[in-house]
């Protein structure tokens, strides 16, 4: 049997970008939180938390462009310029965050400024991703090979509502994160702020739910027939299970239930959005065979990420492992 | 038609803009990632403080750097697509893997282990502190590897075939890989990353050794930065012209315009060596030339005949103003660094290498040298390709994505506002972390853990430089 490479190169994506939001979320989380803390005491033990992995968890969004580059080269040169300016956003405001984990410590003078960009930088890329979503989601016209539509055609109503609905995810995941990563005051708060924004970010996640069938009618189809109406079922199911662990483990005061039940949110989510798209890279009209790289290509870089990726994840662990527990404040940084 | 031709140059100003501003933080962060190796192993096998006190001092400053040079790159890894989406949807088939296996065996590697090195030295202990450190260099390396792989691809295009779609298709991954420029181009700039931070280092040495901070770590960073010079910069200059030998064989264009060389010269042609290029009228004017040098360094021969630009087409010429001038920067300044490296042999035979306050000042004049270099390296590389981005296939002007010029316009501005105050806030800090070279310890005080804490300067939050030693401040 001939393997189907574009369809495994679609699930290795799929899986690079959805680990690059579950973990990007949650250190872009951190950032977005940052105006709910004021005391800098909080504030260096919130970027030391993730000060140890941020730029690995980024390196995740950079597997998905150059992976996207590299095996759906017709999907890289449609998707992006028709998000130009979403994207253009993203990066700026990834430049202001990442560089504020050392500038930061480099100024007493300056700090602030290097607290609004982290903090603003943060919420600037967690909107932009979101509002890239909401507009891959409602679909990006393409004739000849090229992108054929104008360049605000992402900024919709819906799309601004996805934008919303990352950015109140990714303060989820950031906060749940530090209820298990801080003590004391600092994590009591930020309990409270995870109970407000898991019913948050539930409430975004069924907008947004109800929103998408009525886009394209592929979706709607997907959703209420047969078989895959199923999902519909069960994905609202597992949705609301998570929400239950999410608060009994909030109101228990457990410390990593919270956070694994926002990271179950984020991949039923993710899944709702897969169930949708399938077999379409970019809606409404290339599937993910249209947009594949020629077969030399995917089995050329194949071979080394079925190795690679393993070696990845195991020394990406063995780095978590090694700055796993609550942080010590009393730690400086490096 | 005059729309579409002002989003190009945009689209290339934007490229050449952020492109620039990336590599300097590359050329600098894969020369310091192995010089913190070095240290830290020379710590672990002599068991001296000094490589240790260096290591952290260089660790912080490698840090912002490196964090410079993420962001930076994120922003190219999408660029691609945003501005250039047909080059993307025609070259992505061999660009694309190369540039995947550089993120799957490079950037993770540096990224998982970057936070191990700058905050696990106490959580993991020396041993595998330095197998950190190692791996966050040997990440660096491999990732020169890849990129400058793709990018002489695209000047030396091997092991290929089109599609019916007009996609590059990859044939021959080895051919591709290991395309005819790719060793020569991969040699130079490794030693120019080299080269850049041996001349950074020594450059804060020198400052340090004139101020009389801290003398024996000024010292010991001093010398190790001019045994740098001194070795890699004559093979450097060698390693560069065979890389000018090769760029002769594969992309003519290119050195005719390096050279000046508007006509064809039948029997020897003249190492121009400086003068004006004037395109409209194809000749150099005001040039000083020495006659027949030219045809000796590039063919080993007085009298050999060398083709001028006047052997191809005009409008494949590539801009011979750019090319010509930044070739000469490149290489005044690789001889100007050969000139520091014998300098520096000469007084440290003559034992004044620590007090010839001549040598320092002239190695801080040329702290800054690497990076003008790597720069105007590149610019003659990449300029000189023009007008094709993949070098005799694939024309710039029809690489370019559907992008309205005002679109690229708008994103222009906001890298150039973004990048000098982001940038430029960030060479600052590092320039504030050059000039705060801790004291040297004070033999009175002697051996123990107090010593390196005690003499670590700034806020309380740096304390975890030192902790090595014992950890007694942390609880």
């Amino acid at each position: 049997m001939e393997l189907d490479l574009p369809f495994i190169w679609a699930g290795i994506i799929a899986f690079a970008v959805l680990a690059y939001v579950i973990l990007d979320g949650f250190d872009l989380g951190v950032g977005i939180l940052f105006p709910f803390f004021p005391e800098k005491h909080d504030r260096d033990v919130m970027m030391n938390s993730v000060a140890p992995v941020w730029d690995g968890n980024e390196t995740w969004l950079v597997l998905g462009g150059g992976g996207l580059m590299a095996v759906f080269p017709l999907a890289y040169a449609t998707i992006l310029p028709a998000l130009y300016a979403p994207i253009i956003a993203m990066v700026i405001g990834l430049i202001f965050r990442g560089v504020a984990f050392e500038y930061r410590w480099r100024t007493r003078r300056a700090e602030y400024l290097w607290n609004w960009a982290f903090s603003g930088g943060s919420m600037l890329a967690a909107l932009a991703q979101g509002i890239t979503l909401g507009a891959l989601v409602q679909g990006i016209p393409v004739e000849n090979r090229a992108y054929v539509g104008g360049w605000w055609d992402w900024l919709t109503p819906f799309s601004i509502m996805t934008g919303i609905a990352v950015v109140v995810g990714y303060a989820l995941l950031g906060a749940t994160w530090l209820v298990m990563k801080t003590h004391g005051d600092l994590a009591d708060r930020a309990r409270d702020l995870a109970l407000k924004c898991s019913f948050g970010t539930v409430a975004a996640m069924g907008i947004v739910s109800l929103w998408t069938p009525f886009l394209e009618p592929q979706y709607l189809e997907r959703w209420f027939g047969f078989p895959t109406a199923i999902f519909s079922v069960i994905v609202p199911a597992l949705v609301l299970g998570c929400l239950y662990a999410l608060i009994t483990g909030i109101r228990s005061r457990h410390d990593s239930r919270p956070f694994i039940a926002a990271l179950g949110l984020f991949v039923l989510g993710y899944a709702g959005i897969g169930i949708s798209f399938y077999p379409y890279m970019v809606p409404p009209s290339m599937t993910i065979w249209d947009a594949a790289a020629p077969e030399e290509s995917l089995s050329f870089l194949l071979a080394g990420a079925l190795v690679l990726v393993p070696i990845i994840l195991a020394y990406t662990a063995y780095s978590y492992w090694v700055f796993r527990g609550k942080v010590d404040p009393e730690e400086g940084y490096h | 038609m005059f729309e579409s031709f002002d989003a190009t140059l945009l689209a290339r100003f934007q490229f050449a803009f952020t492109v620039s501003f990336h590599i300097i933080f590359p050329a600098f962060s894969i020369g310091l990632a192995s010089y913190l190796a070095v240290l830290e192993g020379l710590w672990l096998w002599k068991k001296d403080e000094v490589y240790l006190e260096l290591f952290n001092f260089w660790k912080t400053i490698f840090a912002v750097a490196f964090g410079m040079g993420v962001v930076s790159g994120i922003v190219m890894s999408y660029q691609f697509g945003t501005n250039w989406s047909v080059f993307s949807d025609k070259a992505g088939p061999i660009i694309g893997p190369l540039m995947g296996y550089e993120v799957l065996t490079a950037f993770f590697l540096e990224a998982g282990f970057l936070g191990v090195m700058l905050f696990g030295l106490n959580r993991v202990g020396p041993k595998l502190h330095f197998l950190a450190t190692l791996m966050v260099a040997i990440g660096t390396l491999i990732s020169a590897t890849w990129i400058l792989s793709a990018n002489s691809w695209m000047q030396t295009p091997t092991g290929f075939a089109m599609n019916e779609a007009g996609q590059f298709v990859p044939v021959d991954w080895w051919a591709i890989v290991f395309n005819p420029s790719f060793p020569y181009r991969l040699t130079h700039m490794v030693l120019a990353a080299y080269l850049t931070t041996a001349f950074v280092v020594g450059a804060c040495g020198a400052w340090h050794l004139i101020r009389k901070t801290a003398p024996r770590r000024a010292r010991k960073m001093f010398s190790m930065a001019m045994w740098m010079a001194a070795i890699v910069a004559p093979i450097q200059i060698f390693a560069g012209d065979m890389h000018g030998l090769n760029t002769l064989e594969h992309q003519p264009a290119k050195v005719m315009a390096m050279e000046g060389h508007y006509q064809s010269h039948p029997d020897g042609a003249p190492l121009i060596l400086f003068g004006i290029p004037n395109s409209p009228e194809k000749r150099v004017d005001y040039a000083i030339e020495i006659p027949k040098l030219s045809s000796l360094i590039l063919k080993h021969d007085l009298n050999a005949p060398l083709a001028g630009l006047d052997t191809i087409p005009e409008e494949l010429h590539p801009p011979v103003g750019i090319v010509f001038w930044s070739f000469r920067v490149m290489v005044g300044l690789g001889f100007a660094m050969l000139g520091i490296g014998l300098w520096s042999l000469w007084c440290r035979y003559r034992g004044t290498l620590d007090s010839n306050v001549w040598l320092h000042r002239a190695a801080i004049a040329m702290g800054p040298a690497g990076f003008v270099a790597v720069l105007a390296g590149w610019v003659t590389t990449e300029v000189g390709r023009q007008p094709y981005t993949v070098y005799g296939h694939l024309l710039t002007a029809n690489s370019v994505a559907p992008i309205a010029a005002p679109a690229v316009a708008a994103s222009l501005i906001a890298f150039i506002i973004v990048y000098f105050f982001v940038f430029g806030a960030g060479t600052f800090y590092i320039l504030r972390l050059m000039a705060r070279l801790p004291r040297d310890p004070m033999p009175e005080l002697g051996e123990g853990p107090l010593r390196s804490s005690g003499i670590m300067p700034g806020p309380a939050i740096h304390s975890s430089h030192a902790n090595i030693k014992g950890g007694h401040h942390g609880a």
